[in-house]
């Protein structure tokens, strides 16, 4: 029998016997730094007292459910995408320009906001750049950037216009440069479609995060390819990741109608945001300026606000009339999109 | 070979987890400090949690003043 690349003694058996080993010393090594909990710690804080923030904006014009959208860094525009189209809106004036992208899951503003990325069910990732001119012809400047062979789930440029990171129901992500569309990493290790990824702030290096299918959340190191470090602590999809704004932190939602706080550095989760009246999974997440608020979007149509220390949900957003696709903070902190399957975004503040 | 390929999936597990069970880490005390050491800087220049002004509010409306 062939048995090409065994080490010397190394079988099957003793490569999973090791495998056991090492996931049993995981276990043990995250335990001994568990001496307490985040909400224990967090009880000296002072309580949150209620959130006056509601609907200020309704945005209408896509005809159809709203997957995605993403901030301008100028804090005025959007990019948002539905299964027909995707447009940038300027929410002051509520009036859209139509960009040549349909059956997009993931769209994202590039830093210059000079373009804009959109990618779905076509396996591809494109970038179009803006135009003032409402006449320009935006399909013949569309660029295909990256390929995949499934799905593009989520997509973000990194700190500039030309590279940029996507996930796909292909199980993996990688990245991308924008000019010759040359794949420059990819990142191999869940084992079922990602879902989404997140870019750690800048501040803190060169790594993300990705969740997806497999109930996994990955941190990668974008150089080497290599995971750094795994999670699994969800019981369903993770439908979103996203870091805590110091870069030490990431938080999840799930299927499983929860939401989960991970600290990088402890290595473990350190709180789980949930509640028996929440039975619908969570589909999106996002901080608030400080880190203290969780904004969650659920399937069944609300948005709730967690207090991120102490664990507790703050308040309730109602509006939407359907499932609640992603929540946004503005760069500047001031309000939250949100995109939702009733055809709508919601600005709120 | 199909052995071949399970034993190379293997070897990459153990290797995995050698790297993850490796790596430094902290006290959850120490951790949850750091975190809400973050939450208190920031607390006063986040807007969601202090609320601003409607005047300084870009998204909140400013009344109009009606002239009787």
């Amino acid at each position: 029998m062939a048995c090409q690349g065994l080490q010397k003694g190394e079988t099957l058996a003793s490569l999973k016997t090791e495998s056991d080993g090492l996931k049993k010393k995981l276990e043990v090594e995250r335990g001994k730094l568990n001496d307490v909990e985040l909400h224990q710690v967090a009880e000296k804080t002072e309580v949150l007292g209620a959130l006056s923030i509601k609907t200020r904006r309704v945005l209408k014009g896509h005809g159809a459910k709203v997957l995605c959208m993403d901030w301008c860094k100028d804090k005025r525009r959007l990019v948002s995408s539905s299964q027909v189209r995707t447009s940038t809106d300027l929410w002051t004036r509520e009036h859209g320009v139509s960009l040549p992208c349909t059956w997009v899951m993931a769209c994202a503003y590039a830093p210059s906001g000079c373009a804009v990325a959109c990618g779905g069910l076509d396996n591809k990732c494109s970038v179009i750049p803006l135009s003032l001119d409402k006449d320009e012809n935006l399909a013949a400047k569309k660029k295909s950037v990256a390929m995949h062979t499934n799905y593009v789930s989520g997509c973000t440029f990194t700190n500039s216009d030309m590279q940029m990171l996507t996930s796909s129901g292909d199980g993996t992500c990688a990245l991308w440069d924008v000019e010759s569309g040359q794949l420059l990493q990819s990142f191999h290790g869940h084992t079922a479609d990602v879902l989404s990824l997140d870019l750690a702030p800048s501040e803190t290096g060169n790594t993300f995060v990705s969740g997806g299918c497999d109930r996994k959340a990955n941190v990668w190191d974008m150089r080497s390819g290599q995971n750094i470090q795994s999670f699994e602590s969800h019981e369903s999809d993770i439908n979103c990741v996203k870091y805590y704004p110091s870069g030490d932190a990431f938080a999840s939602a799930s299927d499983d109608a929860t939401c989960r706080f991970y600290d990088l550095r402890a290595d473990r989760e350190v709180a789980v945001y949930q509640k028996d009246s929440i039975v619908f999974g969570a589909s999106t997440v996002d901080f608030s300026l400080s880190g203290r608020l969780l904004f969650a979007g659920y399937n069944d149509y609300t948005i709730n606000a967690w207090d991120v220390l102490k664990g507790n949900r703050v308040s309730i957003l109602f509006g939407h009339e359907n499932r609640v696709s992603r929540v946004k903070l503005s760069p500047d902190g001031t309000a939250i999109c949100s995109a939702s399957w009733d055809n709508t975004l919601r600005i709120w503040a | 070979m199909s052995t071949n390929n399970n034993i190379a999936q293997a070897r990459k597990l153990v290797e995995q987890l050698r790297i993850e069970a490796g790596i430094e880490r902290i006290k959850v005390s120490k951790a949850a400090a750091d975190l809400m050491s973050y939450c208190e800087q920031h607390a006063r220049s986040d807007p969601l949690l202090v609320g601003v002004p409607t005047s300084e509010n870009p998204f909140k409306d400013k009344k109009p003043c009606i002239i009787l």
